[in-house]
C-alpha cells in the first residue's frame, strides 16, 4: 500500500514535501503501525504516539485530509494512496509533529479545574448519578487537538478564539454540581472571540475520536449565558 | 558552549499520577517545582489505567483498612513490606478524598458516594466473601485522575518542562543527588537543572517485552537513571502479566469485566477458572489466573484456529451495564479485535503489564542503598509510582493497587520534602555533569554498525521467549547469554539521523539503553530465584520457600551484582499477618 507522508526538517528542508513509502500491510493494521514501518525505513522520519489503545492523545495527525489518531485508525478503511499530514494550521515543527502551544494555552485560559468556595467534606461531596451522568460526554476529552486544529475559526484566531476543545473543557466545568464558579467563568468567556466565534460549522464532531461533541457544549453555555445576562 | 542552568526547590521526573501527586503538595506550599516530562503530561501512563482505585470506603459493602492490607499482604505472596502496606491502605481512605474533592469525576451510587466495584483479590473479614473496594470513574479512572492531577497543577503554577528528556541523574562525591541533565526534544540543546531533592516518578519499563499492555514511553529511563547512579533495583524478578490483553496485541481489557461479572471460558465453553481457584474463580488473584490461560491453551484448550487463546465472555451483562461501567472496553474491543463486547466475547491472553520491582525506598519516597549491615538513604533523591519499589506489592500486585500506590507514594514523597528541604542548594560537581554529557554526546557517533531498532526488536523478543509467564532454569540461562550477548552489542549501535529538532531516533536511542538495564535487572534476579512466588512461576521450584527466599532482591548494574535484604514482616499498628498458604 502506498503511503504519501508529509516531510519537513527544518535543519535542511526549506519547505514541507510528501514523500512516498511502500508498506506492507497486515489484517488489523492500524495507521500508527504503517508509520512505525515506515520509520523502520527512515529512522529520520518524526511523529509522536504512545499508548496506541486512543487514550494518551498523541498521535493526532491529519489523514486524506480528515484529522485522526493514528493508532485506532484501521489502514483497511483508508483509501490508498494514504496521505498523512501534520494537524493543520500549527506550525511545523519536524515532518507530522507540530507545535501545539497555542492550543494549551487556549486550554490552561478556560479555568480548567474545579473550583470549590465551601469548606470541603469530611467524605466525598456527593453527586447524583443523574449529576454525574452530565459530565459524560465532556470529561473524556484527551487533548489529541483533532477538533480545534479542524475548526477554521481556531486557524484564523488561535490567540483569540479558545477553540471546542477548551471550550468543551469550560463547559465540562460549568456542567459539574460540584463547582462554584459559574459567574466567574461565564464573565471570562464574554466578549466577540473567545466564545462567540465558533459559527457551528461542527467539523470538530466530525473528528472527534473519542466521539465527543464540542458544539453542542459550545451551545449550552451560550444558553447560560443568556440565563446570566437577563 | 555552555550548558543552559536552571534551579528549582525541587525537580520531578515524569508526569503520572505519582510526579504530578508530589508535584502538587509541593506547589500548593509555594515551593519552586520544575516537573520533567517526555511527553505532555497527560500522555503520561497512568492515563491508561482503567478499573480504579483501591480504598475501603465501604461504600457498596462493608470494608475497612485492615482488611485491604490483608488481601494486599496475602497478593503479595508475603513479599510486601507490611509498615510500607498498613500505611498504603490506611491512608488510601483520605487520598481518594482528596482526589474527589480536587475533581475526580467518579462514578457515583444513588446515595450520591462513589462508586467501588469487585476486583479480584479482594475479601471482607480477612478472607472472606468477595468485597467491592475500587473506587472507578466508569471504565477510565486513570485518564481522569491523571488529567485532574495536571489541572490542580496548573492552578498550583507547577513549572512544566514538557518533552524534556532526563539523560541521569547529577551527584556528588557523597553520593547526594544534585539534580538532573536533560535534553529539550524539540530543540535538542541539553538542560541542567539543579535541585535541592530530585523525584522519580518516571513509570515502569514494561516495554522490554515484546507483548505488552505498556505504551512506548514506558521504557524504565528512571530505573535505569538510578542503576547508572549505582543505585540498586529491587524485585525486579516479579513483572506482573494481566492475564486480559487483547489476543496476539497486547491492549489491556480491564479486571473491572471480571468484576462485573464478566467470566473466562476455554474452546468447550468450560468457565475453567473453577477449577483453578474454586472460591475467587475469575476474581483469583493477575499471577494466578494468567497461570491459568497460559495451562489451558498449553494443554490444547485454546480457543481459535491456532487454539492460542481463551475468551472473556461479558455480553451476558447487557448492552446497558456495558455502556455505563465499560464503555471503554467496548470500543477497545471493536477496534482491536472486531468484536462488539456486547454481542459476543473478547478473544484474551496475558500481556506484560507492570514491574511489581524498581528503585528500593521507604514508605516516605526516600530512596535506600545498603550500607554496612543496613541501609541508609540517598541524599537529595525519592522515588515513587511503578519505577519505586516501597515494597507494597510484594510479588504480585492486586488490581486497584498500583493507582492507589501512585497516588499515596507521590504525595507522601511531596509531604516528606515538604519538611526535608533545606534552605541551599549543594555545591555542582562537574565531573558528574561531564559524565552525564558523555552518555547523551555518545550517540554522536557515526557508522553503519546495528540500528536502534534491530536491537531494540531481538532484546524485546529474547526478554519475552525467556523471562516470560513460566520460567526454567533452562530456558533462564540460555536467555541471560542472549541478553548478555545483545548488551555488548550495544555499543556498537549506531545512529543514522544526528539531526538536532526533534529527533525521535535519538530519544528512542537513549530509551534503548535504559531497556537493556531493566531487562538484564529481571533477567539476572529471576534466574537467581529458585521458588515460585507470586507473579515468578518456576516449574523446576515449584513451591514457594519462605526458609530461603522470603527476601527481597537488590540487582546492582556493576558486574550483575546481587544482594539481598529482609522482607518487613511487622506493620506500624497492628499484628503481623504470618506467611500461609496462598488459595483463592
Amino acid at each position: 500500500m502506498q503511503f504519501l507522508v508529509s516531510r519537513y526538517n527544518p535543519e535542511s528542508d526549506e519547505a514541507p514535501h510528501l514523500q512516498s513509502f511502500e508498506i506492507e500491510t497486515w489484517r488489523g493494521m492500524m495507521l500508527r503501525d504503517a508509520l512505525l514501518e515506515i520509520k523502520r525505513q527512515d529512522e529520520s522520519f518524526a511523529f509522536r504516539h504512545s499508548c496506541g489503545e486512543g487514550v494518551c492523545g498523541s498521535d493526532a495527525v491529519n489523514v486524506n485530509g480528515s484529522n485522526r489518531l493514528a493508532c485506532i485508525t484501521a489502514v483497511a478503511d483508508l483509501k490508498a494512496p494514504v496521505t498523512v499530514r501534520p494537524l493543520p494550521g500549527r506550525p511545523i515543527v519536524r515532518d507530522l509533529v507540530v507545535d501545539m502551544s497555542q492550543f494549551y494555552a487556549q486550554y490552561r485560559a478556560v479555568t480548567p479545574w474545579l473550583v470549590r468556595k465551601d469548606p470541603m467534606p469530611e467524605q466525598e461531596i456527593r453527586q447524583s448519578p443523574a449529576e454525574r451522568a452530565r459530565l459524560d460526554g465532556l470529561y473524556e476529552c484527551i487533548l489529541c487537538g483533532c477538533c480545534s486544529t479542524a475548526c477554521p475559526s481556531f486557524w484564523w484566531n488561535p490567540d483569540k478564539f479558545h477553540g471546542p476543545q477548551a471550550l468543551l473543557t469550560a463547559w465540562r466545568f460549568l456542567a459539574d454540581s460540584r463547582d462554584q464558579a459559574t459567574e466567574e467563568r461565564l464573565d471570562a468567556l464574554e466578549g466577540p472571540y473567545r466564545l462567540f466565534r465558533c459559527h457551528t460549522i461542527m467539523n470538530c464532531v466530525e473528528v472527534c475520536p473519542k466521539g465527543l461533541n464540542p458544539t453542542r457544549a459550545i451551545g449550552h453555555i451560550k444558553q447560560l449565558m443568556l440565563g446570566h445576562a437577563i | 558552549m555552555t550548558l543552559a542552568r536552571r534551579r528549582f526547590d525541587a525537580l520531578i521526573i515524569g508526569a503520572g499520577g505519582a510526579g504530578l501527586n508530589a508535584a502538587l503538595q509541593l506547589a500548593d506550599s509555594d515551593f519552586r517545582v520544575a516537573v520533567v516530562s517526555k511527553v505532555f503530561p497527560t500522555r503520561s501512563h497512568t492515563v491508561a489505567a482503567q478499573g480504579g482505585v483501591n480504598a475501603a470506603l465501604a461504600n457498596v459493602l462493608p470494608d475497612n483498612w485492615h482488611w485491604h492490607m490483608f488481601d494486599t499482604v496475602k497478593g503479595s505472596d508475603w513479599l510486601g513490606d507490611q509498615d510500607a502496606i498498613e500505611y498504603m491502605c490506611r491512608e488510601a481512605i483520605p487520598t481518594v478524598y482528596e482526589l474527589e474533592h480536587a475533581g475526580v469525576p467518579f462514578s457515583r451510587l444513588d446515595n450520591g458516594k462513589i462508586y467501588q466495584r469487585a476486583f479480584g483479590g479482594q475479601s471482607q473479614n480477612f478472607g472472606g466473601p468477595q468485597a467491592a473496594r475500587t473506587c472507578a470513574a466508569a471504565d477510565r479512572t486513570g485518564h481522569a485522575i491523571l488529567h485532574t492531577l495536571y489541572q490542580q497543577n496548573l492552578r498550583a503554577r507547577t513549572h512544566f518542562f514538557d518533552e524534556y528528556f532526563a539523560i541521569d541523574l547529577i551527584r556528588d562525591d557523597e553520593g547526594a543527588i544534585l539534580g538532573a541533565l536533560v535534553l529539550e526534544i524539540e530543540n535538542g540543546e541539553p538542560l541542567l537543572i539543579e535541585a535541592k531533592a530530585t523525584v522519580l516518578a518516571t513509570g515502569g519499563c514494561g516495554q522490554v517485552f515484546r507483548t505488552t499492555s505498556n505504551a512506548h514511553i514506558n521504557t524504565g529511563d528512571g530505573m535505569a537513571m538510578a542503576l547508572r547512579a549505582g543505585i540498586p533495583l529491587m524485585d525486579m524478578e516479579f513483572f506482573q502479566f494481566h492475564p486480559t490483553g487483547i489476543a496476539g496485541k497486547g491492549m489491556l481489557i480491564t479486571e473491572g469485566v471480571r468484576g462485573e461479572g464478566g467470566y473466562l471460558i476455554n474452546k468447550d465453553g468450560e468457565r475453567f477458572m473453577e477449577r483453578y481457584a474454586p472460591n475467587a474463580k475469575d476474581l483469583a488473584s493477575r499471577d494466578v489466573v494468567s497461570r491459568a490461560i497460559v495451562t489451558e491453551v498449553k494443554e490444547g484448550r485454546g480457543c481459535g484456529p491456532n487454539g492460542d487463546h481463551v475468551l472473556l465472555k461479558l455480553d451476558h451483562l447487557g448492552e446497558e451495564i456495558i455502556n455505563q461501567r465499560l464503555p471503554g472496553i467496548r470500543e477497545t474491543g471493536r477496534i482491536f479485535a472486531g468484536v462488539d463486547a456486547a454481542k459476543e466475547p473478547l478473544p484474551v491472553f496475558p500481556t506484560a503489564h507492570y514491574a511489581m520491582g524498581g528503585i528500593p525506598t521507604d514508605r516516605f519516597g526516600r530512596v535506600l542503598v545498603p550500607h554496612g549491615t543496613g541501609e541508609e538513604v540517598v541524599p537529595g533523591l525519592y522515588a515513587a509510582g511503578e519505577c519505586a519499589c516501597v515494597s507494597v506489592h510484594g510479588a504480585n500486585r492486586l488490581g486497584g493497587n498500583s493507582l492507589l500506590d501512585i497516588l499515596v507514594f507521590g504525595r507522601a514523597a511531596g509531604l516528606d520534602l515538604r519538611e526535608q528541604l533545606g534552605r541551599h542548594h549543594r555545591p555542582l560537581d562537574e565531573a558528574s555533569v561531564e559524565q552525564a554529557m558523555a552518555r547523551l554526546n555518545r550517540w554522536d557517533r557515526k557508522g553503519d554498525g546495528p540500528t536502534v531498532r534491530e536491537l531494540r526488536d531481538a532484546f524485546r523478543k529474547a526478554m519475552e521467549d525467556h523471562a516470560g509467564v513460566f520460567r526454567t532454569e533452562e530456558i533462564m540461562s540460555e536467555g541471560l547469554e542472549q541478553l548478555r550477548a545483545l548488551r555488548e552489542e550495544l555499543d556498537a549501535v549506531c545512529l543514522r539521523d544526528h539531526s538536532r529538532i526533534f529527533n525521535t531516533a535519538r530519544i528512542e536511542a537513549l530509551e534503548l539503553e535504559n531497556l537493556v538495564d531493566c531487562g538484564m535487572a529481571i533477567a539476572v534476579s529471576a534466574l537467581a530465584r529458585r521458588e515460585s512466588r507470586g507473579a515468578h512461576s518456576r516449574p523446576d521450584y515449584p513451591e514457594r520457600d519462605d526458609v530461603n527466599w522470603m527476601k527481597h532482591t537488590l540487582y546492582f548494574r556493576e558486574g550483575d551484582r546481587l544482594d539481598y535484604k529482609p522482607v518487613h514482616t511487622r506493620p506500624l499498628t497492628v499484628e503481623s499477618f504470618p506467611p500461609k498458604e496462598r488459595v483463592y
